[in-house]
């Protein structure tokens, strides 16, 4: 295992005590339930309350593109993002070369993301 | 101890997700498995030590590419038993199609073989990666990383142009006319008389 992945125990600690307490809180209502309450299910029982809609019902539904649209563009910007961290850490390795050329990468996203707001892209109406 | 039982627990976990990826019969489902699977690559990518790489995988794949997909499978208004239908139809393609990927892996797995591996030890531990990295790509891979930033701007205007209408029929807010209301043009005070109405 190396050093780094060392420094990352506590969290996989806490994921499986939070994963067991999950579950717990999950299963035991459940389990509790299941062993002391009546169990006599029936349609009208079942079924949502005046003001929900039917949970169950085919997914493929078709909706609206522009939630396809919001999601490349977040894509976009989350790899811009994720380009700045070892740009940013090595900047003083790197020198004005990669300044510069960040700077255009920048610049060209900054030109796309202008291009989103003029056409509207970016408002949902 | 800990490190050998969690490189098992994770690679298991991503065999098994990618394994039901496959499997699932709901194709929302199997992007579902697919993120697990995400998740689980990025528990090995932490335990190889390359933490940029695992906390990147789980905010650009996890965060942005599994929910594009679910847009897309949810999207998409195909009836999956009508496509089932053909599977023995296009099943010569489909073998043919396995084949060439069953020699692909097979001629990268013997390509181990052939030559040194890059990657065989770190280069060192006084350099954290991710320092590592962007030195490496913004001096020797700048030119790369200057065309991965125009195909950024093609893949946002090409989405726009193919997804984005304009509805005429909207009336937005103006934020700047609101705000350029002159209140004396606004508003007239009128004192009327009683039993008198106010003239508009």
């Amino acid at each position: 295992m190396a050093d780094v992945a060392a420094g990352y125990l506590p969290i996989l600690l806490f994921l499986a005590v939070a994963l067991a307490l999950s579950s717990a809180f999950v299963g035991l209502p459940m389990l509790v339930s299941r062993l002391t309450g009546a169990h006599r299910p029936d349609p009208e029982k079942l079924s949502e309350y005046e003001c929900g809609f039917p949970a169950f019902e085919d997914s493929r539904d078709q909706f609206d593109v522009r939630f396809y649209l919001v999601a490349i563009l977040f894509i976009i910007f989350d790899l811009e993002v994720a380009f700045l961290f070892p740009w940013a850490v090595s900047l003083m390795g790197t020198g004005w070369a990669a300044w510069i050329a960040m700077m255009i990468f920048l610049t060209e996203l900054a030109l796309g993301l202008v291009y989103a707001w003029q056409k509207g892209a970016l408002e949902w109406e | 101890m800990i490190g050998i039982f969690a490189f098992y627990l994770f690679a298991t976990l991503t065999i098994l997700s990618g394994i039901l990826v496959i499997f699932a019969r709901n194709p929302v489902h199997s992007v579902l498995w697919l993120i697990v699977a995400f998740f689980n690559a990025a528990g090995l990518m932490l335990l190889l030590g390359a933490e940029f790489i695992a906390l990147l995988l789980v905010m650009v794949y996890v965060g942005a590419v599994a929910v594009l997909f679910l847009f897309i499978v949810m999207m998409l208004d195909i009836d999956f038993a009508k496509l089932r239908s053909g599977f023995t139809r296009n099943l010569p393609i489909g073998l043919l199609i396995a084949l060439v990927l069953l020699a692909e892996m097979l001629i990268a797995i013997t390509a181990a073989n052939s030559g040194p591996l890059i990657g065989d030890q770190p280069a060192s531990t006084a350099q954290s990666n991710l320092s590592a990295m962007g030195e490496l790509m913004y001096t020797r891979y700048l030119v790369p990383f200057e065309l991965s930033g125009i195909i950024l701007l093609v893949a946002m205007i090409g989405a726009i142009v193919l997804t984005h209408r304009d509805r005429g029929d909207v009336r937005g807010q103006k934020i700047h006319h609101q705000v350029r209301r002159d209140p004396e043009e606004a508003i007239r005070m009128t004192t009327p008389e009683s039993g008198k109405g106010v003239e508009l």
